[in-house]
């Protein structure tokens, strides 16, 4: 059973609490990008064997979006933040980064 | 090998079943194969066997890092049936079906494949006008299916409540010719064949790396060394993400874990496969007596085998309500498997960005009942470049629009 907390109320949720929300952090193309952008942005995904950056809803709770960091393979929680960023947080980077030896943000180098 | 036969059983009877062969032999990888397989699942298998059947290629190798069928082939449901509403989906499902009716036979090995029919529960007007159009659509397909009215459902699943509280059957989308078969048969009766067509069943070799050059495939890194190839399939089910990053390409596919749950074995009550889409729950009998049931995946990207014990208990309560009887039923036993889900519900078996790799994956919560016509047209692609059965669910279907939307008719996760 996933137990995540929210970030906006506070509440420690069971996922039946909670609506998965797929990838974050994804860049929106629409209307003037290329065919391969909006590909890329509808359709495919990191899928990875890993750590995961996820979007959640509080559906059945406050009902606001928030950010989740996970690990699909061994299910460890990594910390949940606000869905008003473009990037994980220093803090949650750092988290990650505790427990995932040699892992970085898929931006920094 | 051994020819499996009535004779063989009454002969080896006479000498204490000591003549019994080994079914596949175990070799040490060799440094280069004309084509290389990742995935002794069912589609894997399935390939390797149309390479060397209909295609001439034998010098292939399958490799698995686990065991051969531990993946989702072991752990489904087995659900066959071929009722979907596009053209493109009815072909290879259907080639998959009729397949199955000989599979014993061209694999000398009993799949127990059986035919008892398979039902599709109406239980809202939208399933019924959604049932009603496909059984037109498969009729046009040339795929044998009927919609039946509520009494006909009863008389063929007597321990269905169609006057259900909220959700009474208003009627069902009936295959006769769906059924089961025994999945582990399945996975095996191939690899046998396989091997006797001196094809390598690499076990416990997990590959980590994918070499290319000039954009081209040359071979795989594995746990038991390195590995040349002309060809390479991947054929992996949940972990096609993982490999296709190796090879340097993303995919339109996420994993997730789907779970199944049988009950403690009861007298025979139920000889044909019921699902109900609308409360998402479906149910058969085993041979051995126990209540094969299953339900929905769970919503996010997960590679444990394990899933949410909140889904199991959604599926029991659901299907309480059309099949009462269950309700005082013990779970016996529970697993979860990592379904490849692609947008569209339909699967990829398509050629990549790399030269002579190609990947077959997606079949989601719906491949076993595929297995056979997969293999067949994946082995065509494989082979000549091009597969009448593959021409539709190629990787690009996603850039040009062209999806194959089957998310009514897989509406269920079975
Ligand atoms: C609970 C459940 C119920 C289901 N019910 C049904 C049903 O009723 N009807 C139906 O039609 N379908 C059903 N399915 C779906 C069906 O099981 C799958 O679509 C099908 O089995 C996929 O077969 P496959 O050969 O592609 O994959 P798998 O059988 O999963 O085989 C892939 C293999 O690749 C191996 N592998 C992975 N990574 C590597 C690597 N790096 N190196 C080497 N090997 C690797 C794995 O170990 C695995 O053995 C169900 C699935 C589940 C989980
Ligand atoms: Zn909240």
């Amino acid at each position: 059973m996933l137990i995540l907390t929210c970030p906006y109320c506070g509440v420690r949720c069971d996922e039946t609490e909670l609506a998965p929300g797929g990838e974050a952090h994804l860049k929106r193309f629409g209307p003037g990008s290329s065919d391969e952008e909006f590909e890329d942005y509808l359709f495919m995904r990191a899928n990875p064997n890993g750590v995961h950056f996820e979007r959640w809803r509080h559906v059945y709770g406050c009902g606001k979006w928030f950010h989740a960091a996970r690990n699909t393979v061994t299910l460890e929680v990594y910390g949940t933040y606000s869905a008003q960023v473009h990037a994980p947080p220093q803090e949650i980077r750092d988290a990650v980064s505790n427990r995932v030896p040699g892992w970085h943000w898929k931006d920094e180098s | 090998m051994g020819h499996y036969s009535a004779l063989a059983i009454a002969r080896e009877a006479f000498r204490d079943h000591r003549g019994w062969q080994r079914a596949w032999k175990s070799p040490e990888p060799r440094r280069r194969y004309d084509v290389v397989i990742v995935g002794a699942g069912g589609h894997g298998l399935a390939t390797a066997y149309h390479l060397g059947k209909n295609h001439g290629i034998t010098n292939v190798a399958i490799l698995e890092r686990g065991w051969l069928g531990g993946g989702n082939t072991g752990r489904n449901t087995t659900i066959i049936r071929s009722n979907y509403l596009q053209d493109a989906s009815a072909a290879i499902y259907e080639k998959a079906r009729s397949l199955y009716e000989t599979l014993s036979q061209d694999l000398n090995y009993n799949v127990m494949f059986s035919p008892r029919g398979v039902m599709m529960l109406a239980q809202t007007e939208h399933e019924v006008r959604g049932y009603r159009r496909t059984a037109h659509a498969n009729a046009l397909q040339g795929v044998e299916t009927e919609f039946i009215e509520p009494r006909r459902v009863k008389e063929l699943c007597p321990i269905i409540e169609i006057r259900g509280p909220r959700y009474p059957v208003l009627g069902a989308l009936w295959q006769p010719r769906g059924g089961t078969a025994r999945h582990d048969a399945v996975a095996w009766g191939y690899a046998r064949r396989c091997s006797a067509m001196g094809m390598d069943i690499i076990q416990k070799c997990e590959v980590t790396g994918i070499r290319t050059s000039g954009g081209e495939v040359r071979g795989v890194v594995t746990t038991r060394g390195d590995i040349d190839c002309g060809k390479l399939g991947i054929v992996v089910a949940g972990h096609s993400g993982h490999l296709a990053e190796m090879a340097g390409f993303r995919l339109p596919v996420e994993s997730v874990a789907l779970q199944a749950l049988v009950s403690e074995p009861v007298k025979p009550c139920m000889d044909v496969v019921v699902m109900a889409n609308t409360v998402h729950g479906y149910m058969s009998q085993s041979d051995k007596g126990e209540m094969v049931i299953g339900g929905g995946a769970d919503g996010f990207i997960n590679y444990t085998q394990r899933g949410s014990f909140s889904h199991i208990e959604e599926t029991v309560r659901a299907l309480v309500e059309t099949f009462p009887m269950i309700s005082r039923l013990k779970m016996l036993r529970h697993w979860g498997g990592i379904v490849d889900m692609t947008g569209d519900r339909s699967p990829i078996l398509s050629r990549t960005p790399v030269g002579n790799l190609f990947i077959n994956c997606g079949w989601g919560t719906g491949g076993f009942k595929a297995i056979p016509g997969s293999g067949w047209g994946f082995a065509e692609l494989m082979a000549k470049g091009e597969s009448p059965l593959c021409a539709d669910l190629g990787l690009n279907r996603f850039r040009e629009g062209r999806f194959i939307d089957e998310s009514v008719a897989a509406g269920v996760a079975h």
